[in-house]
């Protein structure tokens, strides 16, 4: 009997085991496990948001582009409805009965105390509705909400548009602060300065019970903060430019660019075909965007920004900046128009200086400019001699801000092209390719594609002689001014004067006899024009015309650069519709017998298809 | 009968020192589970809260224990089996007039007060058992002895699971503990966890790897020990069909036997995910709690788990939430070491008895109270499945309260009394 007094510790062991396995696992998930707190302060803390008032967008003259307007949204509460006369509220609203009990039950779905929504943007008819008769249902409550409107039906496509932020945002970290049924600028401007538009919300912290009903500050208030206002936007674009721009690109596809060089300030900013941004707002925005989406004309596309073309023979002007830079040619180097690899458009006056090529966009011309900047005989042999020459002149080129995002504050800018040795190589295999691969380069074909953005800012860095700022739309967020990298002067390592060389004969093309684009002129109320046309070559179709220039020359106040899809000779339609836009923007309008002009360009872009090639 | 001041000097301090503490600790934790930031008391007696009545309850439980001491303590031992014939027509006649409180047919309503008669079959059956312990002896393998016994233990919890109170019945394995220290054979114990170690096993890991690692095991036996495969052949294939049996009839046992919110809480103890809003919510929410305290918890009366209602009976089985979310660590190892102090004391006191009756009831309460105390803070961390039974001293609730005080003090009563008994033998 004796032996059976051992036992209780055999009856301790186990009581001491569970109080060891107890005590580690508290251990554990007590102390080392911090998941459990974070798990807590989600079950009680409750983020209540406010959403700030969004920062408005105002033109150059400051007068309102983009404000907000309430709409309404009817909400329920399904805990609080009682006796709902459902015929009554259907009749009210307009509303199937499916619908309301489907909406319902959504909203019994998602919580009994909570409100959500039940008919989101109510139509005014609606709203007046419902909203003298809201006594009688009890659970049911307006809430208001605010909406981007907008005062003008232009630059759809630089100012983007406001949409709910959806589910695929929501899990990246960037939107960590935004809620379901938040609004967060989706495109173009309200997209680039979300940030700066969006203000800053004000969150408190409220601590709720297991129903979610609300049991007081967190802390005493302790971590809320307040909600700011959003800043406004001051964007550079003249409206009435911006509007003439759009009109004369009806009809068309294609981009105008036209900015302020000494700021870099964008004055308008077209992307043909445009649509209204109206109608990406308020209620049925989902479906209006999935029809805009689907147009085969590709409305939502950015063009200037998106669109990457070759330049066609406006990049003449790059091509004679870098080889006057490089010392290879000088202004009175002529050259024959001998049709040798390349042909040239029309028969013409011996180029005989730099001023009669750029008139008469002599393409023999620059295929001999170029190939004395890359064929400078460093090396014996003729492949290794364009590799090494063509390495020289893209780095020159890259300087006009080409193959690069040139950092204009909207988003999705596209790079463009322009080819590298190492892209040859690639393709033929290195020593493989000489100067005759590359040759189209220097008439701004083949391997070689800017945005409309970059040929207008390539004008700009002309207009002001060898400097730029990068191009930009807004001139001041809130009273702070433009954002801080608007604000550097990029300056080019080519010698002012060589620019300036380029200048008479730009002028020539609009003024001069015989010279390419003689329908752009301005001569006639005292403006001198200086610019360069281009026809791109285009194996789809119809060619591309492009024209881009300044004025006044000698002291430039616009560039306009101008790319219309499938218009054929660039001094036809891309020239005229350019100048009305520089008279337009230098006189205020447009001269009276100019006005035909002005009806004359809108239209499709078959119109301009002359048959000379 | 001796003076007052002897009686006093040998009754156990200790046990009460620690019986009181755990009470006074209890009481706060109820009143922080039931105290709300927008209505303060006004007054600790206000009975529209649970710490109200409590403080009722704790108040009567003094009554109580003076009544315990001084009943004669050879009454307890006269009266158990009387005692024991009232308590099963009690919980016959209760199972017939109750009024069903959440499915469970075991609570009887005299005016305002509710009591749970299973709560006290507990005391009652443990003084039966020990009366009935004293006059046999479970070491001569007697087996009508052990059927007696194995009768007065089994009929209450059969009682107590007809009325619906499955986690109340559940109890009652306890006083295996007892037994064992009495003389029963390791080997029931021992059999015991090994069938639950399968049972969990065959719920966890895929069958036929189960099959092949026991198969296995009985290969390698006949390997090693020639003599099991020549003599003992036929106990051995059969301990193995057992306990393949048991492998596959989990299944059945799982989805036939038990009812459906019984086999959800064993699966939430496997993967708490499954149920996420029911008996899932139970534990993960009550997890929460305990897991945000930290190491020295939020603060009395700064929790938040329980007081915003996220974890479900917060006063009473899952009061040891408000420990670990208010205390911290440092609270749950204060209840944890309180718990095996007592523990360790009844065992001292109960192994100090000279008579079998006063130590088998020991053991007994040890082990009542140790059943209690594991499945439920196990529950409340997600290591036992959740069982309704209180947290003895600590969970609300009059009846738990004054059924464990008695348990308790009868246990004293004996041992106050146990130099009167050197005299009387």
């Amino acid at each position: 009997m004796q032996y059976l007094e051992g036992r209780k510790f055999v009856v301790m062991a186990i009581f001491l085991a569970v109080a060891v396995v107890f005590a580690t696992r508290l251990f554990y998930i007590q102390v080392l496990d911090g998941s459990y707190k974070l798990a807590a302060d989600r079950n009680t803390l409750q983020r209540i948001v406010q959403t700030p008032y969004r920062g408005l967008i105002y033109d150059r003259a400051g007068k309102l582009l983009v404000q907000n307007t309430p709409v309404y949204d009817l909400m329920v509460v399904p805990r609080e409805v009682k006796t709902l006369d459902t015929a009554r509220f259907c009749q009210l609203l307009q509303l199937p009965v499916e619908d309301l009990r489907a909406g319902l039950l959504a909203a019994k779905t998602y919580s009994r105390v909570k409100a959500s929504p039940l008919v989101p943007n109510l139509s005014t008819p609606e709203l007046a509705a419902i909203q003298d008769n809201l006594m009688d249902f009890p659970g049911f409550s307006i809430k208001a909400r605010m909406a981007r409107s907008y005062q003008d039906t232009v630059m759809a496509h630089a100012l983007g548009y406001v949409g709910p932020v959806t589910p695929a945002h929501l899990e990246k970290p960037k939107y960590a602060k935004y809620l379901a049924g938040d609004n967060l600028g989706i495109s173009g401007l309200e997209s680039f300065y979300e940030q700066q538009l969006m203000g800053q919300r004000g969150v408190q912290y409220r601590m709720v019970n297991v129903r979610g009903i609300e049991k007081g500050a967190f802390r005493g208030g302790e971590f809320d903060t307040l909600s700011r206002a959003g800043q406004d936007l001051h964007l550079s674009i003249d409206r009435e430019l911006q509007r003439l721009a759009e009109k004369l690109m009806a009809g068309k596809r294609g981009s105008v660019v036209a900015l302020d060089p000494k700021t870099g300030e964008i004055l308008a900013f077209v992307s043909a075909p445009t649509y209204n941004p109206n109608k990406l707002t308020g209620k049925g925005l989902g479906n209006r965007y999935m029809e805009l989406l689907r147009n085969p004309e590709r409305p939502l596309f950015d063009r200037p920004l998106m669109a990457t073309y070759p330049p066609g023979s406006v990049f003449k002007l790059v091509n004679e900046a870098i080889a006057l830079q490089a010392g290879v040619v000088t202004p009175t180097t002529g050259f024959q128009c001998n049709w040798k690899l390349v042909r040239c458009t029309h028969r013409h006056e011996p180029p005989n200086n730099v001023n009669i090529a750029i008139k008469q966009s002599c393409n023999p011309y620059f295929y001999q400019v170029m190939r004395a900047m890359v064929m400078r005989g460093r090396s014996t042999r003729k492949t290794e001699d364009a590799a090494l020459g063509l390495a020289d002149w893209r780095q020159q080129v890259v300087n006009f801000g080409l193959a690069q995002h040139l950092g204009v504050d909207l988003p999705g800018e596209r790079m463009g092209l322009i080819p590298s040795p190492n892209f040859y190589n690639k393709q033929y295999g290195k020593n493989h390719w000489n100067f005759r691969t590359v040759y189209s380069l220097s008439i701004g074909q083949g391997e070689i594609g800017i945005t409309g953005l970059q040929m207008a800012n390539i004008l700009a860095i002309i207009a002001n002689r060898g400097w730029y700022y990068t191009p930009h739309f807004v001139r001041s967020v809130g009273k702070q001014g433009p954002l801080p990298q608007f604000r550097v002067q990029h300056r080019l390592p080519i010698e002012p004067r060589h620019f300036e060389a380029l200048v008479p004969g730009m002028q020539e093309v609009i003024d001069g006899r015989g010279g390419t684009a003689n329908l752009a002129s301005l001569a006639d109320v005292g403006i001198s024009v200086a610019g360069k046309t281009g026809t791109v070559q285009n194996y789809h179709g119809e060619d591309h015309a492009t024209f881009a220039g300044f004025a006044p020359a000698q002291d430039p106040k616009i560039v306009v650069a101008v790319f219309i899809e499938n218009a054929g000779f660039g001094g036809l339609s891309a020239a005229p519709l350019a100048s009305l836009l520089m008279e337009k923007y230098l006189r205020g309008n447009v001269a009276p017998w100019r006005k035909r002009w002005e009806s004359w360009l809108p239209g499709p872009a078959d119109r301009f298809l002359s048959r000379r090639h | 009968m001796s003076s007052p001041a002897r009686y006093s000097r040998s009754i156990d301090w200790v046990t009460v020192g620690l019986y009181a503490l755990m009470v006074l600790l209890g009481w706060l934790n109820v009143y922080a589970a039931s105290y709300s930031p927008e209505a303060p008391a006004t007054s600790l007696l206000n009975f529209e809260f649970n710490y109200g009545k409590q403080l009722v309850w704790i108040g009567t439980t003094v009554v109580l224990i003076v009544v315990l001491l001084v009943i004669d303590y050879k009454a307890y031992d006269t009266f158990a089996f009387v005692l024991y014939g009232v308590m099963i027509v009690l919980l016959i006649l209760t199972r017939f007039i109750a009024r069903p409180i959440a499915g469970s047919l075991s609570w009887l309503e005299l005016g305002p007060v509710r009591l749970q008669p299973a709560e006290f079959a507990k005391f009652i059956t443990a003084l039966a058992v020990s009366r009935y312990m004293a006059g046999i002896n479970l070491r001569n393998q007697n087996w009508r002895d052990q059927l007696v016994l194995a009768g007065l233990t089994l009929l209450p919890p059969l009682l107590i699971v007809w009325a619906n109170e499955t986690g109340q019945a559940l109890v009652f394995g306890a006083f295996l503990l007892a037994y064992f220290r009495e003389g029963m054979s390791p080997l029931i114990l021992l059999v015991l966890a090994a069938a639950a170690i399968i049972l969990i096993l065959a719920l966890l890991v895929p069958k036929l790897w189960l099959v092949a690692v026991f198969t296995l095991i009985l290969l390698l036996v006949f390997a090693f020990n020639t003599r099991v495969l020549r003599h003992h052949l036929p106990v051995a294939l059969s301990v193995w069909a057992v306990v393949i049996g048991m492998v596959f009839g989990v299944d059945y046992f799982f989805n036939s036997v038990l009812h459906d919110y019984q086999r959800k809480r064993i699966e939430v103890l496997i993967n708490p995910s499954a149920d996420p809003l029911g008996v899932g919510w139970n534990v993960t929410q009550s997890k929460i709690a305990i897991g945000s305290g930290g190491f020295a918890g939020k603060g009395f009366l700064q929790g938040t788990q329980t007081k915003f209602d996220f974890v479900p009976e917060q006063s009473t089985d899952f009061i040891f939430c408000t420990v670990g979310e208010e205390w911290g660590w440092l609270g749950t190892m204060t209840v944890i070491v309180l718990f095996v102090a007592l523990l360790g004391r009844i065992v001292y006191v109960a192994e100090r008895q000279k008579s079998v009756f006063g130590r088998t009831y020991g053991y007994c309460v040890a082990s009542i109270i140790f059943f209690h105390f594991s499945i439920n803070i196990g529950m409340t961390i997600g290591l036992a499945p959740v069982v309704g039974i209180p947290l003895p001293f600590f969970s609300y609730g009059g009846s738990s309260l004054w059924s464990f005080t008695t348990l308790l003090f009868i246990l004293l009563a004996i041992d106050a009394y146990r130099k009167q008994d050197l005299e009387r033998y």
